[in-house]
């Protein structure tokens, strides 16, 4: 079934290349490497394989969903899914040949515009693997811009991008990471900051709402990063942007995000969408593909990928990355995501997520033995503090149906009460209640 | 302006034109056809050291990116910004308003070592 | 051939204030009931501001300025477009996966975990290797993730003067710059006459300063590394580690074992070997696949099997860090677990074989008019290149625009870099004989324009919704955003 020739076809084909069999076109591998045994399991039909993943689908338990965290679960309009998966989207390559990728270059184009009108930036490239490998290679750009060495993180920075910050830059000569301390209500010791930040600093990485759900004072922290002579990164969540300040607003040199939340869903954490968005003084230094406009020889407008003489395939190893590729397809589903609400469905959604989150975090705050940790304004999530580990309560919820929150211990040393809780637009007020409730006998 | 017979080139296809001790940098003609459309020039920093034989400076096209190797060593004072805006004048003007940075030099000598304009054109029939 | 369509409006210039597509329920309250005033945004985004319908026609409209896959051959050298079967994209988006939180308590994500370890599993049959990541998000990023194991692997070793990588010229522009954002120094060697590695070039290269050597295997000019064997253990004599890039891994799956060849580090792409759409560009999946002795070193975490059930709480102390937020591409990996649970290792040496087969007759059917550079039995694809005194003017971008015009995409035109105005011709496995002959005929009538109207193939294409695109002004006042 996935190959087409029939005995004829083959007959034929070896006749013209003037060999006798097949066996004969591999006479360069050495014989004694060819066809090993490979020991696979029987091949299933598609009936088979349909039924096999429908069962291990089945095998996933459906809990309601309070986690955040850095995926986020939000409502897709169908209109998502049905126009990206249309096979000319779907299956067509990088926009190599302009004049036949036209579609693909526009689209590209038109999410390119989205994320600078979102975060208020001039440039926008046509995406990354996902939000921690933006940040990564945002922070690389900061490095070769400044020709400085530390990279100042907060400390509230999610803990899997400070893994992949580490990994992306350990092995350049003299880079270091460091991070900065938050305070008691959970945002930034503005004090402490302006310590850390010194002659050597490249970027400082800003990350509001932080991991912990609360938002930083984004724009006293840009002011006294500038101040050093460092860049501002700001890690952002790009539904709260329908409501909150943005990254151009005050002063950031790049913002990237995770652009999941725009009409992707959570998939197990795969694929991502890293977005990054960057002053245009910068668009020389970004890394991957970017679309722009161009004109046929008839002057009629058109897109094509540009400014590639950064990229790897002319500039080998002097690139500014060596990514080849983009996720093409989730920014297809953010920018129609963006298009079906616009602004004011954006600001819609936003607004839902705040609200949801602020009656979760007064219902469970106020049960006796829990409390909201921190006094900082948050977005749709927040840490609660528990009478009890955070583990056993995600133990426990799960028995009712619920995916309590996330648990802080195993990244954040004496936080082990901590759980990290999440509401979005997809939680009704019954499901608040339901939340509620399964917390309120626990002691 | 720096017209070809006033001026020395390195193997490397740089020209550099000499007025006391400022040498004052471009592209060879031959270059600048073989590079055809530049699309953009990232010029060195005024007040950056350089130092013959290496690479300072990057020209590019749509489909390359070549490395601009300073032709004597020295410091940068000078690079030419009407670039920023207009990188084609390199194709149109490789040896007057197409011109790049200027170099205080160091070590004049290395001027002399570079090749005139018929030792040039002689790399180029090889 | 696609007809003519006027103009595309960007969905910005199609808005109108006011327009909505999809509505929610309102909050009681705004946000500046729970955010102080210099939390708020200032300004409403310019973002569209279509009605639903009008969204779903101005994607539908896009869509048909493409070509694809689906629609058309696609003989891209090196890119492996081949046919993905449509049950992979129904089973991998099961709302049973798709909705599931990656922090999820794992007794709730057996299902997907169990996929994910059938996957590692698999990927271990196939290439003979004793470990597998699915994190890297494609292949670029697994190259990365390769060098950087290969990195933690040596300084674990205390052996920190290797600084070097060696990569053959043919390589694809990504083994570099891998090896320069892994911290590495770039050390290049000279292809022999007949497209291989020049031994001797290798030999003189490798020292104690070599950390790995990395080879794409087929090679980048579709050729097999016949000496694979004795390459491999030169490089471990130097104790470097051997990097196989397996971009081309659909022509081998089957019929070697990279194991075998003495490989210790390798990433698949399971959009090309093995089967997920290219979407325009991406989501891609890059699993690297590593020897026991380099196996601790992989990113964490990985999907391990313990006392029957599924964990990726495993402590590897060793490993090299996280390559990504979360654990890899899921949905891509699930597409390439349906794949590799379709087929046995009978049917996987057929697909290879198929490969083969068909990259050779196209190579047969226009070796006349199109010298292939190499001319000899190649692998998965063909090199292809006219000879120039009957170019008439013509380059080899033009005969990729011409191709368009004829309802062809066209091949990966100036790679390798070491054959002038090259073609790299991939038919893939999945083609069948037909399609292949009404390819071989448009290039046959290209050759034929080239010798008598060349002004057609330099002005193409004639086709599309837009003529030849001036890529110069685009990058020298670059216009990137409305």
């Amino acid at each position: 079934m996935f190959i087409p020739h029939t005995q004829e076809d083959r007959q034929e084909m070896l006749d013209k290349i003037g060999v006798s069999s097949v066996k004969e076109l591999l006479s360069q591998i050495p014989q004694d490497l060819l066809y090993p045994a490979l020991d696979l399991p029987r091949a299933l039909s598609e009936q088979e394989l349909t039924a096999h993943m429908q069962a291990l689908a089945a095998r996933n338990k459906p809990l309601k969903n309070f986690i955040g965290a850095g995926i986020y679960e939000h409502f897709i309009p169908a209109a998502v899914n049905a126009l990206s998966s249309r096979g000319e989207f779907l299956t067509a390559y990088t926009p190599y040949q302009a004049e036949a990728s036209q579609g693909t270059l526009q689209t590209i184009y038109e999410f390119q515009s989205c994320m600078c009108a979102l975060t208020d930036m001039d440039v926008a490239t046509a995406s990354h693997y996902d939000g921690a490998t933006a940040l990564a290679e945002a922070a690389l750009a900061c490095l070769r811009l400044t020709n400085r060495t530390e990279i100042l993180i907060s400390a509230a920075l999610h803990p899997h991008y400070k893994e992949v910050l580490q990994t992306y830059v350990r092995h350049q000569p003299g880079v270091c990471v460091k991070e900065a301390p938050l305070g008691a209500d959970g945002t930034l010791d503005l004090e402490a900051l302006s310590q850390r930040l010194s002659d050597k600093t490249a970027c400082f990485v800003l990350a509001t709402p932080n991991f912990f759900g609360c938002l930083e004072q984004a724009e006293e922290v840009s002011s006294r990063v500038h101040q050093a002579g460092a860049l501002l990164t700001a890690v952002v969540n790009p539904i709260a942007l329908g409501v909150m300040q943005t990254p151009g607003s005050y002063n950031a040199d790049f913002a990237v995000a995770e652009g999941q939340p725009l009409g992707n869903a959570m998939n197990f954490g795969g694929p991502g969408l890293g977005i990054m968005t960057a002053k245009k003084a910068y668009m020389r230094q970004l890394p991957g593909r970017i679309v722009g406009i161009a004109k046929d020889k008839n002057g009629r407008r058109a897109f094509v990928l540009t400014l590639q003489a950064r990229e790897q395939h002319i500039r080998r190893e002097r690139a500014s990355s060596n990514i080849c590729s983009n996720e093409a397809l989730c920014a297809l589903n953010a920018v129609i995501y963006l298009t079906l609400l616009g602004p004011a469905g954006l600001a819609e959604v936003a607004e839902l997520n705040l609200e949801r989150a602020h009656q979760l975090a007064e219902r469970v705050g106020k049960l006796p033995g829990f409390r909201v940790k921190y006094a900082a304004p948050f977005f749709n999530e927040f840490v609660l503090e528990c009478p009890v580990p955070a583990k056993k309560i995600i133990q426990k919820l799960e028995k009712k149906g619920l995916s309590a929150g996330y648990a802080l211990g195993k990244d954040f040393k004496g936080m082990e009460n901590c759980l990290l809780v999440c509401a979005t637009e997809t939680k009704t007020t019954e499901d608040l209640q339901a939340y509620a409730e399964a917390l309120g006998g626990i002691k | 302006m720096y017209n070809e017979e006033n001026c020395r080139f390195a193997k490397t296809h740089e020209w550099a034109h000499m007025e006391g001790d400022i040498a004052t940098v471009g592209i060879s003609n031959h270059a600048q056809e073989e590079i055809s459309d530049i699309v953009f020039v990232d010029l060195p920093k005024v007040g950056q050291q350089v130092t013959a034989g290496q690479n300072c400076c990057v020209i590019e096209s749509v489909k390359s990116a070549s490395e601009i190797y300073a032709p004597v060593s020295g410091e940068v004072v000078e690079v030419n910004s009407a670039l920023t805006n207009d990188p084609a004048l390199v194709n149109r003007e490789p040896h007057g308003n197409g011109w790049l940075f200027k170099i205080k030099m160091t070590a004049p000598t290395e001027y002399e070592n570079l090749l005139d304009l018929n030792a040039y054109k002689a790399t180029l029939n090889k | 051939m696609k007809t003519i369509l006027p103009h595309n409006a960007l969905s910005l210039e199609k808005s109108r204030p006011g327009r909505r597509g999809v509505r929610f329920e309102q909050a009681e309250k705004h946000a500046s009931a729970y955010l102080p005033e210099a939390y708020l945004r200032k300004s409403v985004p310019k973002l569209p501001e279509l009605s639903e319908f009008e969204t779903v026609r101005h994607f539908t409209r896009l869509s048909e300025l493409n070509y694809c896959l689906d629609g058309e051959f696609y003989p891209l050298g090196s890119c492996t477009m081949k046919y993905n079967p449509k049950a992979y994209d129904v089973l991998s988006a099961l709302p049973g996966f798709a909705n599931v939180h990656p922090l999820a308590p794992e007794s709730a994500v057996q299902g997907t975990l169990e996929a994910l370890y059938g996957l590692q599993e698999l990927l271990k049959k196939v290439t003979g290797l004793a470990a597998f990541t699915l994190q890297p998000a494609a292949g670029a990023h697994g190259e990365l993730t390769g060098i950087l194991t290969a990195r933690a692997y040596h300084d674990a070793r205390k052996d920190f003067k290797r600084t070097e990588v060696i990569v053959p010229d043919t390589a694809h522009g990504t083994n570099p710059a891998t090896a320069h954002m892994a911290g590495y120094t770039v050390v290049n060697i000279k292809s022999a006459p007949d497209g291989r590695v020049d031994k001797e070039a290798l030999q003189q290269a490798l020292s104690d300063k070599t950390a790995v050597v990395m080879l794409t295997v087929p090679n980048t000019v579709g050729l097999f590394e016949t000496d694979i064997r004795e390459i491999a253990d030169r490089v471990h004599k130097a104790g470097a580690l051997f990097y196989l890039d397996g971009a081309n891994f659909n022509a081998l799956a089957g019929l070697v074992k990279p194991a075998d060849m003495g490989a210790d580090l390798m990433h698949l792409n399971v959009h090309k070997s093995f089967a997920a759409p290219h979407g325009g560009g991406g989501p891609g999946a890059g699993p690297v696949g590593a020897a026991a002795h380099v196996a601790p070193f992989l990113p964490k975490p990985m999907v391990e099997l313990k006392n029957g059930k599924y964990t990726l709480s495993g402590k590897m102390p060793k490993s090299l860090g996280k390559m990504k937020a979360f654990f890899g591409n899921i949905a891509v990996c699930l597409r390439g677990y349906c794949y590799l649970r379709q087929f046995d290792g009978q049917t996987f040496r057929q697909i290879a074989e198929n490969a083969v087969l068909n990259a050779n007759y196209v190579r047969a059917a226009l070796k006349d008019k199109f010298n292939a550079f190499f001319d000899c039995i190649c692998m998965h694809e063909c090199v292809l290149s006219i000879n120039p005194a009957e170019m008439n003017g013509v380059h080899t971008s033009d005969i990729a625009k011409r191709l368009l015009d004829y309802g062809f995409y066209a091949p990966t035109i100036y790679f390798p870099l070491i054959v002038p105005e090259a073609m790299m011709v991939e038919p893939t496995e999945t083609e069948s004989k037909q399609m292949m002959d009404a390819f071989v005929d448009a290039m046959e009538q290209i050759y034929t324009e080239i010798q008598t109207e060349p002004q057609t193939v330099k002005d193409a294409p004639h086709s599309q919704c837009v003529c030849r695109i001036d890529e110069v002004s685009a990058a020298r006042e670059p216009n990137l955003r409305w």
